[in-house]
């Protein structure tokens, strides 16, 4: 198990990010220092042009991409630390990517209980339950047994959610969960993301909706060049942005 | 075709059936455990190990099958070990029958092992990342997660690997396995008959590789049931 339990905890903060860089050649940088702080009950949602590094910072929150540099202190332990057992601390952070990424070869019912009975050691019937309330809850019970491939792209949205919420984390990821869907499958994905944030889930959302960002968000961010250039309250944000960059990207974007 | 004297001597090719059958089941067996080793060292993380694996299944895959089995039978068997001396079923001379099996899955472990790698190579990025994100060990995204569907999508390439085996298992007769082709060259002194054995031969191996591919196609189908449209 982990040692680092029982040491003093590093940060206050649920996630403390600090000067956070990745460059993939020296010095051109994905990441260039990014410092932030999260606590419990936010949703932070990070806007930005395309390669402006905000997809490369929310998959380093996790480690699913290694940062050259910097920390990232989640419950008071430092992920970037490789003496740290990554799996035991991503157990506590849920990720529903832009793909889905559901398991093809199981039903939906396997995909939601995997990971709580392997990983988590929970029974199998404990595990189901557990599935089985989060299904009934975004509406899909009725697909328990069957197969991704016969699901619509924001129903396999939903289930992967659902996936994600079955370890319990506190804190989810979500990495532009509704750019892949068909437009009309937008809303119910955002439906069930909203009602999370309602319940005080720890959110930390990378999206293009901006009607989401602003009804749902409790603070916005603007990430360019691998920095966040402007972090406020969405309607700051949305009324009264100051950098001349974030102007320019909302009046192309809104 | 007279066949007729074929018939006399059938216990010979009956022998030559069961000795061809579990030739090619220990070299399936023990070749797809080798080949998921040689498969893991592949996608080790350290350096040597990964070109250990490449170096070995290019070699096997570089060299004649008939002189890994004399190697394996004259040099590994003859010089640095002792293959017991027991003769199972009354006809299984297992000093033989151990190196030949062993070469076997040498060799097949090699080609198996591409097949792995590019079945694992194939299969989406995101299945891993979707894995580990729920906090799945390394060796549990392998094996929950991408092993079974890197299988499901090589099975027809692995069922063709496995009846090659059984075909190449032919080859064992020059040193000395009572294989099919082995009894079938007895059965031709002393019948004196050239075509009939020979035409008998090439049933038998139809038989069993016709049998192996129809029961790796169950499985094909099995394992796409619900998952396909």
């Amino acid at each position: 198990m982990d040692i680092k339990d029982n040491k003093e905890k590093l940060s206050a903060h649920l996630i403390e990010v600090k000067n956070l860089k990745k460059d993939f050649k020296k010095n051109v940088f994905i990441l260039n220092d990014v410092n932030l702080t999260i606590d419990k009950g936010d949703v932070v949602v990070i806007v930005g042009p395309s390669g402006s590094g905000k997809s490369t910072f929310l998959r380093s929150l996790n480690m699913l991409e290694t940062p050259t540099s910097g920390e990232i202190i989640f419950e008071g332990v430092n992920l970037a630390d490789k003496k740290v057992n990554i799996d035991l601390r991503r157990q506590k952070m849920g990720m529903v990517f832009q793909h889905f990424n559901l398991f093809p070869h199981m039903t939906i019912l396997k995909n939601l209980t995997i990971a709580p009975t392997k990983v988590l050691k929970i029974s199998e019937e404990e595990a189901e339950k557990t599935a089985m309330e989060l299904l009934e809850k975004v509406g899909l019970s009725d697909k328990a047994n069957a197969y991704p491939i016969q699901l619509s792209g924001g129903q396999k949205q939903r289930i992967a959610i659902v996936r994600a919420l079955c370890m319990k984390p506190d804190v989810m990821l979500f990495d532009e969960p509704t750019s892949a869907l068909d437009p009309e499958m937008v809303g119910e994905v955002l439906e069930v993301m909203k009602s999370l944030a309602k319940d005080g889930m720890t959110m930390v959302v990378v999206t293009h909706e901006m009607g989401f960002a602003r009804e749902v968000g409790t603070r916005i961010l603007f990430m360019d060049g691998g920095k966040i250039i402007e972090e406020n309250s969405p309607n700051e944000f949305f009324d009264n942005p100051q950098s001349p960059r974030l102007q320019d990207f909302l009046s192309k974007v809104l | 075709m007279n066949f007729a004297p074929i018939f006399e001597q059938f216990v010979y090719f009956k022998q030559g059936v069961i000795y061809t059958i579990l030739l090619s089941f220990f070299t399936v067996l023990f070749g797809f455990i080798l080949a998921l080793g040689l498969t893991l060292l592949r996608m080790s993380k350290f350096k040597v190990l990964r070109w250990i694996s490449t170096a070995y299944i290019e070699f096997v895959r570089g060299t004649p099958v008939l002189v890994q089995l004399m190697f394996v039978m004259y040099v590994v068997f003859g010089v640095i070990f002792n293959a017991p001396k027991v003769t199972l079923f009354g006809f299984i001379e297992t000093e033989r029958f151990i190196p030949g099996v062993v070469a076997l899955s040498l060799n097949s472990a090699a080609y198996v092992s591409e097949i792995l790698r590019a079945g694992i190579s194939a299969i989406d990025f995101g299945q891993s990342e979707a894995a580990r994100s729920l906090g799945m060990t390394k060796s549990q995204t392998l094996s929950y997660i991408v092993l079974p569907q890197a299988i499901r999508n090589i099975l027809p390439a692995i069922g063709n690997e496995f009846v090659s085996i059984i075909k190449e298992t032919s080859v064992c007769s020059a040193l000395g396995m009572q294989e099919i082709m082995y009894n079938a060259n007895i059965v031709k002194s002393q019948t004196w008959l050239i075509a009939e054995p020979l035409i008998v031969a090439a049933l038998l191996y139809f038989i069993i590789t016709f049998t192996m591919s129809k029961i790796i196609s169950y499985f094909e189908r099995k394992m796409n049931s619900g998952y396909q449209r």
